[in-house]
């Protein structure tokens, strides 16, 4: 508790506060951003961890994160079309308390749900996160091995329609791992000296997630507008909080334990939130005509969930969502290693860090509510500008990673990469785990073989290695079963439409 | 066929320039034409009118022709429209622009009044 205390004291230095308030401020706006995430801004803001220190760096990233979570809401409930990923169930019944002149009480209890649930979800995040790193201090290569492969194959395959998609895209970034010669021979350099040191893992996510995200949207530049709903100052009666208050708790319960899982994210607890609200709600019929429980659950969900991603990243070193595969790079580029010696090696900079949590989701509630209207009006800003914005930034972000023009060739040629996954249905975050985890799987996986002199049984002989062995082929063989089931129930149907 | 063309925007501007398209239309005897066009490059533009909109301009003005799209000039569209109906006149609603706004935004009124080919009348709101 005393080493809470001095990360509150810390995470509320002026130069903290300042750095919370901007990150929470753009959070929201890249949140509120159809198109731009988290994600995207960390990796555009990396060559801030160049000159600022490494506790500012991560409250703002935080901030960032929290934020985005939040601002998503308000594009789903005024517009219709979610900012995030994470919003967009919230659009389902959030944008028909809108058309129905309920937008202040859908934004309200989007920011005070999002608001409880981040404060539950940070301090189970404090209560368990040095359990989870003691737990996994006495663990060996092997085990890691495991874990690591289980973390690649879960957001590879549970996320997204297509599983073989998904796998494409995480090969495409584990060959993207590869290059270089850190190992002693160059691979997949072409004889180039320019690619022997690699390619840095910030050129590979500007260039996907900056790039591909703007000459995506400069091919799909003109679009009909959307009606924006306008909304005053959020607010709640009575009736409204009595609704609310159990869906946020239990929006917090989905949210947290699949923010925690490999392949969790945000997506999946707020669709388990909205279809359990749907169930147990007292006016079932109002389900799709604008019901607040609708919002009020996947809104705590996805917020809870974004604190469960901290618990695999500081705790065992494994991200679980894009952004936080981001978090992690930076977190290494200063030269720590997240994990369970972080807890015991690095102590101040953890206890700032989820400290500054708090302080985070504090800020935006305090900032957000009375700013829902504001943040509306950025829809406004035509994207040429946003665009060119992003793409100035991109650029000097890939060039100031090793000031190498070569570099800037290589963001052109991966974010051609990242236009033709977009256009073809292929996941992002399954590359770029794919490139953080790459050499860390290749690192435990060496090590454990050096450890038993080549001999391959070691890699199946610790307990935890067995289990998540275990958990693997059971979590494939119901991906197999329920693919043939499904091939099967479509042929089937085929059948019944030709007879 | 002549027409009469109005460049129409849900604001005080487009209401003004309708008035006076309306008053014009009626005058000559010639059938109304509303344009309203956005360039369709961010996600809210508060100058293209809704679905409600269109359909209060329709009863208001008896089953006026409204005519809406996304095109890459607002301007050349209504200069566009108003060659294509051989128009009698285009009524555009100005606003104020200090220097700076009129360098920093391409300003629609200005380029109807440049391009068209026909009479524009330009009105005010009263201020």
């Amino acid at each position: 508790m005393d080493m809470f205390m001095d990360g509150l004291a810390n995470a509320l230095t002026p130069e903290n506060l300042l750095y919370a308030v901007i990150g929470v401020l753009l959070g929201t706006m890249v949140g509120v951003l159809p198109g731009i995430g988290p994600a995207m801004t960390l990796a555009l803001l990396f060559p801030i961890t160049y000159t600022v220190p490494v506790e500012s760096a991560l409250i703002m990233f935080a901030g960032i994160y929290y934020g985005g979570m939040y601002g998503g809401s308000t594009t789903s409930i005024l517009l219709n079309t979610p900012g995030e990923s994470s919003s967009v169930v919230t659009a389902i019944e959030g944008n028909q308390m809108a058309k129905r002149g309920r937008a202040a009480q859908a934004l309200a209890t989007a920011a005070i749900g999002s608001f409880i649930a981040g404060t539950i979800a940070t301090a189970l995040l404090v209560l368990f996160a040095p359990k989870v790193s003691s737990l996994v201090v006495g663990l060996g290569a092997p085990s890691y091995f495991a874990i690591l492969l289980l973390a690649l194959i879960a957001v590879s395959a549970v996320l997204g329609a297509s599983k073989l998609r998904g796998f494409i895209a995480l090969f495409l970034g584990l060959a993207i791992a590869l290059v270089g010669s850190s190992t002693g021979q160059a691979r997949l350099t072409f004889g180039s000296p320019l690619l022997a040191d690699g390619i840095d893992v910030v050129v590979v996510a500007v260039a996907i997630f900056a790039i591909g995200e703007a000459l995506w949207v400069a091919a799909h530049l003109r679009r009909r507008p959307l009606q924006v709903i306008p909304v005053g100052r959020p607010w709640m009666d009575r009736a409204d909080w009595s609704r609310s208050w159990k869906p946020w708790l239990r929006g917090t319960a989905y949210g947290f334990p699949f923010g925690a899982l490999p392949a969790g994210g945000a997506e999946v607890p707020t669709f388990l939130s909205y279809i359990t609200e749907r169930r147990l709600s007292k006016h079932p019929e109002e389900f799709g005509q604008g019901a607040i429980e609708g919002v009020a659950g996947p809104e705590a969900a996805n917020n809870a969930s974004a604190a469960g991603t901290m618990v695999p990243l500081l705790a065992i070193g494994l991200p679980t969502t894009a952004t936080a595969a981001i978090m992690l790079n930076a977190i290494q580029s200063y030269g720590i290693q997240p994990g369970p010696q972080l807890f015991d090696n690095e102590p101040g900079l953890v206890w700032t860090l989820l400290a500054s949590l708090f302080v985070a989701n504090t800020l935006l509630l305090v900032l957000n509510l009375p700013l829902a209207p504001v943040w509306a009006k950025l829809l406004r800003v035509p994207r040429p500008y946003l665009y060119a914005g992003i793409l100035f930034f991109a650029s000097l972000g890939a060039y100031s990673v090793s000031f190498a023009a070569f570099d800037l060739a290589l963001l052109f040629v991966l974010g051609f990469l990242g236009v033709a996954m977009r256009r073809f249905g292929l996941p992002v975050l399954p590359l770029i785990v794919g490139v953080i985890l790459g050499p860390s799987l290749e690192n435990q996986l060496t090590q454990a073989l050096a450890l038993s002199n080549g001999d391959v049984a070691t890699l199946w002989s610790e307990p935890v290695a067995k289990v998540v062995y275990v958990v693997m082929a059971l979590a494939l063989v119901v991906l197999a079963v329920s693919a043939v089931r499904g091939r099967r129930a479509s042929t089937e149907e085929k059948q019944e439409v030709s007879a | 066929m002549s027409a009469v063309v109005v460049a129409y925007s849900p604001d005080e501007y487009g209401e003004t320039a309708l008035a006076a398209g309306a008053a014009e239309a009626a005058r000559r005897r010639l059938p109304l034409v509303v344009v309203n066009a956005t360039r369709g490059d961010a996600y809210v533009d508060p100058h293209f009118a809704d679905a409600d909109t269109v359909a209060d301009l329709r009863e208001r003005f008896g089953d006026v022709e409204v005519l809406q799209d996304v095109v890459p000039d607002v301007g050349a569209e209504v200069v566009r429209v108003a060659e294509d109906r051989d128009a009698e006149l285009v009524v555009v609603g100005i606003r104020h622009r200090s220097p700076v706004g009129k360098a920093l935004m391409g300003s629609v009124s200005q380029r109807i009044l440049l391009d068209a080919t026909c009479p524009v009348l330009a009105v005010k709101p009263p201020s």
